[in-house]
């Protein structure tokens, strides 16, 4: 099974058997146990729930607690369930980065930082004015669109809240897996900042070709 | 105790993959550095000597940049000091100079690009 839960610990860059330098990130990736294979029979849907860090036990609501104790589970932090890629799952089971290897592909799930109120130019791409030159336009939104309409359309790209959103990051390689050390390497950044969870699955791209540098 | 291991990971990564040894030179000195090259689908260690005009990057993320004036063009070429495809290197003149990086040789052409040679400690 292909899905994992994990923490981002960072970005490095290693070296791969073809000498190439290539930038990963460092994912501490399980050990996670499955709490719960859900069915379509009993629970309307096929799933597996996965769970991940340690926590201490007061920190675990007595109404998860009592989830976990039903199925026989170790308290963890996070729990998530994945629908897909579930095949050969079964709860009590343990996933670990030692089941994914060099070159497989995934889809990479995350909270992204959070940047706050932030302008156009920052969230949208927006181009802005010119800096001098009398411009006065410089990091304004500018026009807000038609004036005979009397309204600003619905979805117009304005300022605003941007970051802390679920992000998805798809079709990442994974340069390495390294089940000792619990840890995954993915070509790239990955969404979240450090220490946050993230989501690992397989990629949903189909037939995607190895990155070029890879063997 | 899980915090302990977190801050270590990339260190240990870093460290898994630098060389045992590189040899002890700075910005100034001669080099030469063994490269392996690729080509036509064929491997070849090629040699490029000149001098290092930086060297900047910690860990395994070291790097250097070597020049040398070839055919009255100045070449630059920048190494990772722990990659695989490099060889080796070895330290051919010990030079004076007065500061790290030297992008100063770029502009200078001829007599001015010398740099004086350190003599040996004994």
């Amino acid at each position: 099974m292909k899905n994992i839960l994990g923490r981002k610990v960072g970005m490095t860059s290693v070296f791969t058997e073809n000498g190439r330098s290539v930038p990963v990130t460092v994912i501490e990736a399980g050990p996670c146990t499955v709490v719960e294979r859900k069915t379509a029979e009993k629970h309307g849907y096929d799933a597996v729930s996965l769970a991940f860090g340690a926590v201490k036990k007061g920190r675990v609501s007595s109404a998860l607690a009592g989830h976990y104790k039903k199925n026989g589970a170790e308290p963890k932090r996070h729990v998530r369930e994945f629908r897909t890629g579930i095949e050969g799952a079964e709860a009590g089971a343990t996933v670990t980065a030692a089941d994914f290897e060099a070159g497989d592909r995934v889809d990479v799930v995350g909270i992204s930082k959070g940047h706050g109120f932030a302008g156009g130019i920052k969230r949208h791409n927006f181009s802005g004015g010119g800096a001098s030159h009398g411009s006065m336009i410089h990091r304004q939104p500018a026009s807000n669109g038609d004036t005979n309409a009397g309204r600003v359309p619905k979805g117009a790209r304005r300022p605003g809240h941007y970051g802390v959103d679920r992000t998805t990051h798809q079709n990442l390689e994974v340069v390495r897996a390294d089940a000792e050390r619990n840890v995954l390497l993915l070509r790239g950044p990955v969404p979240g900042a450090k220490n946050g969870l993230v989501i690992v699955r397989a990629t949903v791209k189909p037939g995607c070709k190895p990155a070029q540098g890879a063997k | 105790m899980l915090l302990s291991r977190l801050m270590n990971v990339i260190d240990l990564l870093d460290k898994d993959q630098q060389k045992a040894s590189v040899p002890v030179f700075r910005s100034g000195d001669t080099v030469k550095v063994y490269s392996k090259v690729i080509e036509g689908g064929k491997e070849r260690i090629q040699m490029f000597e000149g001098v290092v005009t930086v060297r900047k990057g910690g860990g395994a993320h070291e790097s250097i940049t070597v020049r040398r004036v070839a055919h009255g063009v100045g070449v630059e070429k920048s190494f990772l000091l722990h990659s695989p495809r490099v060889e080796r290197i070895e330290v051919s003149k010990r030079g004076v100079v007065r500061r790290s990086r030297l992008y100063y040789l770029t502009e200078k052409v001829g007599k001015a690009a010398r740099i004086k040679e350190k003599k040996a400690v004994r």
